[in-house]
């Protein structure tokens, strides 16, 4: 368990600013919900954590120290689109024992396949598949074991439900909540659904034009919202009864 | 590969070169003797039965010759393609192998490399590595480089977009591994297919050479080097020359069709089987502006035909709107195209009735007849309008084409139109790009589009699901406001159960291409009977859910649509299935299609 620090981070693109000294902090053991809309810088906080987008000021810390962004990274990252995320002519287990640290034996890779595809209610025998013979919802799990592969002390996930069907949506949704508790894991949970958030994290933080607006606890923000941006995030997320 | 050997193009390719490399391979074990025989009783002789194409200038059989030459030849140009290969791969390869400073520099040379012409590169490089059959291979392998280089570099830019190359930088893997195991393999069907095709035109290339006195040297020689020796008789013996130009354009020929057959291998098409007698003809409910009849859609695949929608009938009364709710491939989006008669043979479109706006849809030309009663909004607001043209001459296009409406006045219903859905400065922004919209606006001036004519149903095939959830909202009231001030109908297609009941006075429920049930927007959470409709219901989190009890989910995967069940298709994934359930098929009987409606799991 570990912390995970944005320090007034900037990401700039040119003249276009995209993050505007940031700060949050994912603590040991905790589920942060970043929410906000598209474009407002989300996906780029998560990228600059694990070095995938250029920091131009501040500092991401572990712990108290710089990120390592070279090497198999102590912090993992699981994308949104579970069709570009797995290599499609990899098999299941091959992408998945390729995040292991060291170089294990061929006995102890198989065991830690399949290990790893159990923690997220996968069959072992999937480790020979290619992705192509497996659900969105079943690449997803397999993104998520192979994020788990690397043995990571925090995990950002990038909307990983978004492009999932709603049954399957409540199942990785259920898998992340059982991993927060049997493995007590950190965790950077971006969405832009605010009842997704609100089920998975205990904190959250609303992203707006590359500044966070507000964060804190989940029931307070998501019940007591004091930025007017929150408000018209809540305000959106709830049904126009109205019109009916 | 067996797409590319059906057609004629490729079968003839594939012969040939399998003849050339035979020649090239068996060549010289066979004729070697023949050819190098020296007869001088019989030179530079013509034609005969005995020398086919004659012989040179020390008797010996040219046919035989060309033959054997066939293996020099190949083998140049090969090795020459394996140069022009390696060295493409690893310069195009250089963003990610040297750093981002580097392979700019490279980058930037190799298109400068690209843009001199190819024969010019040869003949220098040529001239820098000296003359004979090594030099002339490192030089046309040189000069073949740039261009593979440009393409593995686009190739592999495209590649390491991809979120697995991200991820696995992430976890660690080095630049080399990162190259060999998930760049090359995804890259390797196109650059084959290429070096193929380059490796006829680099054969040529070498006969030029060897012609020109550059390539192979004698006593070596291949088709070029006969060529040359042929062209002093040309006006006496002209095959001498023309034989080892046929062997060249042969085996160039074999290469490039090859290569071409496998490039542009066709997508099998899949044929669906002959379809049954047709259901007779009933007529459309009474006060429906739409109304379908046991509408069945099937789509040829590659494991046999897809049915995608497997007898629906449903009808839309005026102005009212009906929501259509189910997971990907429950058909929910077919029945939408097919309801807007955007499906096209191969696809059959198939019902006892299909009429929209009071025109039959499986009647031919019924579309163009429909006109702008029916408009359309889709998923994606950045594909639906062409990039190319200014947003309001796009909308008003459909008053010109429809109405016969002048070119001012059409411009001057689009800016009005465009205010209708709210778009701010409509008079400037109708003079703007697609590109300059925001996906909500885009969205907006869809729905726009749709009201250029006077629409009686307007079908809304997952129109929010692109957009933030903020803009999601402001685009779904102006469904409702539209619907309120042009009394339009509206069938709104949507994963989203919140969406709909937002909307909608009334849903379907989709599963396996059938209606499971229907009823009541207003009751869909509560008052649901069917086991899939109660499961989708609770899959859902919303902002009352439940924080301490896991989310429903349901077991299973859905049935492949190619092999549908005899029973209920949901049955092996319900709770409440029995034996009855996986073998008969429950009817719509009542709003929902269930054995057990409304029993308890």
């Amino acid at each position: 368990m570990s912390t995970l620090t944005f320090h007034e981070v900037s990401v700039r693109y040119g003249a276009h600013t995209v993050l505007h000294e940031v700060s949050l902090e994912v603590g040991a053991g905790r589920t942060v919900g970043l929410v906000g809309e598209s474009g407002c810088g989300k996906s780029t906080l998560a990228r600059a954590a694990v070095g995938l987008a250029p920091v131009t000021s501040g500092a991401i810390l572990l712990d108290g120290r710089p990120v390592p962004s070279r090497g198999r990274r102590p912090v993992q990252m699981v994308f949104q689109d579970p069709y570009s995320s797995l290599d499609p002519r990899m098999t299941v287990g091959d992408s998945i024992a390729e995040a292991m640290p060291g170089r294990p034996g061929r006995m102890e890779r198989q065991t830690e396949i399949a290990r790893l595809l159990g923690l997220v209610h996968l069959d072992a025998a999937r480790a020979g598949d290619l992705p192509g013979q497996l659900s969105g919802g079943q690449r997803q799990r397999v993104a998520l074991a192979r994020a788990l592969a690397a043995r990571p002390r925090v995990i950002l996930a990038d909307e990983i439900t978004s492009a999932l069907d709603v049954s399957v949506q409540g199942a990785v949704l259920n898998l992340i909540r059982d991993m927060r508790r049997d493995l007590g894991l950190s965790m950077l949970f971006i969405s832009h659904n605010l009842a997704v958030v609100r089920y998975v994290a205990d904190h959250v933080a609303v992203l707006h034009a590359g500044r966070i607006v507000e964060h804190g606890p989940t029931a307070r923000v998501l019940g007591d919202p004091r930025h007017d941006y929150t408000r018209h995030l809540l305000a959106s997320a709830h049904p126009l009864k109205e019109h009916t | 590969m067996r797409a590319a050997l059906r057609r004629p193009v490729g079968l003839a390719g594939v012969v040939l070169l399998v003849l050339v490399l035979a020649a090239a391979v068996f060549g010289p074990v066979v004729w070697g003797d023949r050819a190098t025989a020296v007869d001088t009783a019989d030179l530079l002789a013509g034609p005969s039965a005995e020398h086919w194409i004659g012989t040179d200038n020390l008797g010996r059989d040219l046919f035989a010759r060309v033959l054997v030459a066939a293996r020099l030849s190949i083998l140049l140009a090969l090795a020459a393609t394996a140069i022009s290969m390696v060295l493409g791969f690893l310069l195009g390869a250089a963003p990610m192998l040297a750093g981002r400073r580097l392979g700019r520099l490279i980058t930037a040379a190799v298109n400068v490399l690209v843009a001199f012409p190819g024969l010019l590169l040869v003949l220098f490089f040529a001239v820098v590595f000296g003359v004979g059959a090594r030099g002339a291979a490192l030089a046309v392998g040189l000069a073949g480089a740039p261009a593979f280089a440009r393409l593995c570099h686009t190739l592999i830019a495209g590649i390491s977009e991809r979120d697995y190359v991200a991820a696995a930088r992430i976890a660690g893997v080095g630049r080399v591994r990162m190259l060999l195991r998930h760049v090359l393999p995804n890259i390797a069907e196109p650059v084959i297919v290429y070096a193929t095709m380059a490796a006829g035109g680099v054969l040529l290339t070498f006969a030029g050479l060897s012609f020109l006195g550059l390539g192979v040297q004698a006593p070596d020689y291949d088709w070029g080097r006969l060529m040359q020796d042929g062209l002093n008789g040309i006006y006496i013996h002209p095959l001498a020359a023309l034989g080892p130009g046929i062997a060249v354009v042969l085996a160039g020929l074999a290469f490039n069709l090859t290569g071409e057959a496998f490039a542009s291998a066709p997508r099998r098409a899949h044929v669906l089987p002959k379809a049954g007698q047709p259901a007779p003809a009933t007529a459309p409910a009474a006060g429906s502006v739409l109304s379908a009849d046991d509408l069945r859609v099937t789509i040829p695949g590659p494991n046999g035909p897809i049915h995608a929608v497997r007898g629906v009938t449903f009808a839309v009364g005026d102005g009212e709107a009906v929501g259509v709710v189910g997971e990907s491939g429950s058909g929910k989006s077919v029945t939408a195209l097919a309801v807007a008669g955007l499906l096209e043979p191969p696809v059959r479109v198939e019902a006892a009735h299909l009429v929209v706006a009071g025109e039959d849809l499986l009647a031919p030309g019924a579309h163009r007849r429909l006109g702008t009663a029916l408009a359309v909004v889709f998923q994606d607001p950045m594909t639906s309008f062409n990039p190319a043209h200014r947003v309001g001459p796009q909308l008003a296009e459909v008053s010109r084409f429809h109405q016969g409406m002048g070119r001012k006045a059409a411009f001057a219903r689009a800016v009005d139109r465009l205010n209708a859905v709210r778009i701010g400065d409509p008079a400037r922004r109708a003079r703007q790009y697609p590109f300059e919209f925001s996906g909500g606006m885009r969205q907006r001036a869809m729905i726009g589009m749709g009201l250029m004519g006077d629409p009686r149903l307007i079908v809304a095939d997952e129109p929010t699901t692109a957009l933030d959830v903020t803009v999601q909202r402001q685009v779904l009231e102006l469904l409702a406001d539209v619907r309120r001030e042009t009394g339009a109908a509206l069938l709104l297609i949507s994963h989203d159960v919140s969406v709909v009941t937002d909307v909608c006075d009334r849903v379907l429920v989709m599963y396996a291409g059938r209606v499971v049930e229907e009823l009541p927007a207003k009751d869909l959470r509560t008052l649901a009977r069917h086991p899939y409709t109660r499961a989708l219901v609770a899959a859902v989190p919303d902002m009352e859910t439940d924080l301490d009890r896991p989310l429903a989910v349901i077991p299973g995967l859905p049935v492949d649509p190619v092999e549908t069940p005899a029973g209920c298709a949901f049955a092996p994934r319900c709770p409440l299935a029995d034996d009855h359930c996986r073998t008969v098929a429950p009817p719509l009987l009542d709003g929902v299609a269930c054995h057990k409606a409304g029993e308890a799991p």
